[in-house]
């Protein structure tokens, strides 16, 4: 009965929903994990490659991980080409922001014109929406580190820590076991920063413990990983891409919660 | 012709202009405010060709505040002067140039310090700390390069515009009778009267 009204994403079914949205939404579900996990130095994001294969030259490939702009680093869930053409169009507006006003665009603003235009798709044009969910991590002068997650339907939200792709409400729910919580409400007179208590090395731990559960393959290993860093060099936004020695790097430092103790 | 000139120390800017709206031999208008407000610590002085001076003021002004809304939190000075030249730019090689000088002054509340912007009507545009624009540059930059100092108090710039006062009056073939004096610093924008200098 459903099937009559999901063929097109300008509709809503006789019971308020959009299917194609939903279904959009279902195929990122079978996507490859992105994490993101905010520390008060900085933001950890992790996502894992679908796509591996000896023959594949992954040092050239960014499959999950893109840099937006300076000051914002975005991991994608979903169709690899949607995900490219609205990471393009991100890139075009942050730097028509730089261009306008001589100064980095802010994150929530970056992540709300990109869900403006999602969102146009499931309403306006008759095509179908883009199956790429988003985990942006970025920072801004006014607001500091923030983590947004943006879905096809064009919504988003600002998390501590999230999850998107696959086995992802499994991730979310270790995240919330394991985060820090205890927060200090840090006010300025502009500055509307939350400080958390999670540290950078605690971010990637518990990023690495997070994949470690996630992540179907018994041992991880850097060539089905994607990592980057977002934190703060001399006052100025830094991000880094990992390479792939530097995640053998990581995944050595943190093996103690990659492999748990009573197995061996 | 108007008087247009500004000063800024670290934390404050103190903006000058007349309040003399003249029309061929007429005096139209002598309370005329020709600053225009674009945020709370934000503001700009505007002169130039009567009509485009309040229609680029308007439209600025409505952009600047729009961003505020839509964005819960304002543009710097820094980016309010880029904005601003921008769209003199733009309008510069279109159908409807605007014919404008502005002084664009601002306190940054991220950074805590105070900016001041001269943009001419070619849309050029420095960052200074002290400038003005139209004929009363010829007489003032002569005193206020004589007299500032980076470090100068708000009481000092007070008595640097006192000084630019007597110029004009002695050697300026236009009798300013009265000035819109604006501050602008951590607190936000307020008006002096010529008393209070």
């Amino acid at each position: 009965m459903a099937r009559r009204y999901d063929s097109r994403t300008t509709i809503f079914s006789p019971e308020g929903r959009l299917y194609q949205v939903e279904y959009a939404m279902e195929a990122i579900s079978h996507a490859g994990t992105v994490i993101g996990v905010l520390s008060k130095d900085g933001i950890v994001l992790a996502a894992e490659r679908q796509a591996t294969s000896n023959l594949l030259e992954q040092s050239l490939d960014n499959e999950k991980i893109y840099e937006m702009n300076d000051n914002v680093v975005a991991g994608v869930a979903g169709h690899a080409a949607d995900a490219n053409t609205l990471i393009n169009q991100s890139r075009a507006i942050a730097q028509r922001y730089l261009l306008k006003y001589d100064s980095p665009m802010p994150v929530e603003q970056l992540v709300r014109r990109l869900c403006d235009m999602k969102q146009g798709y499931t309403q306006y044009g008759g095509l179908r929406p883009f199956g790429v969910s988003f985990l942006c991590a970025g920072w801004d002068s006014t607001f500091g580190f923030q983590l947004y997650q943006s879905d096809p339907a064009g919504n988003y939200s600002s998390w501590k820590a999230a999850c998107i792709g696959e086995n992802y409400s499994n991730a979310q729910s270790i995240l919330k076991q394991e985060y820090k919580d205890e927060e200090k409400e840090e006010a300025g007179p502009n500055v509307r920063t939350v400080g958390s208590q999670m540290t950078m090395d605690d971010a990637l731990k518990l990023t690495c413990q997070v994949l470690s559960k996630t992540i179907d393959t018994a041992k991880l290993s850097s060539k089905k990983l994607e990592f980057a860093t977002i934190t703060l060099k001399a006052g100025k936004p830094f991000i880094h891409v990992y390479t792939s020695t530097e995640i053998d790097e990581v995944l050595k430092k943190y093996e103690s919660v990659i492999k748990p103790a009573d197995s061996q | 012709m108007d008087a247009q000139f500004a000063i800024s120390g670290r934390d404050f800017v103190i903006s000058v202009t007349d309040k003399g709206l003249r029309n061929s031999i007429l005096k139209m208008k002598m309370d005329q405010d020709k600053t225009c407000q674009l945020s709370s610590h934000t503001f700009m002085s505007v002169s130039g060709e009567p009509g485009d001076t309040s229609n680029f003021s308007e439209y600025i002004q409505g952009n600047v505040k729009l961003y505020s809304v839509r964005n819960a939190q304002d543009l710097s000075p820094s980016e309010t002067a880029n904005f601003i030249r921008g769209e003199l730019a733009d309008a510069l090689r279109s159908r409807s140039p605007s014919q404008v000088n502005l002084l664009v002054a601002g306190y940054d509340k991220g950074t805590n310090e105070a900016a001041l912007y001269w943009i001419d009507y070619l849309s050029a545009m420095a960052k200074v700390p002290f400038a003005a624009h139209g004929y009363c540059g010829y007489f003032l930059y002569a005193v206020m390069d004589r007299e500032y100092t980076a470090d100068i108090t708000l009481d000092g710039a007070k008595a640097l515009i006192k000084k630019c006062f007597e110029v004009l009056k002695t050697r300026f073939i236009i009798d300013y009778s009265d000035y819109t004096i604006k501050v602008v610093d951590k607190s936000g924008t307020r008006v002096l009267s010529q008393d209070e200098l």
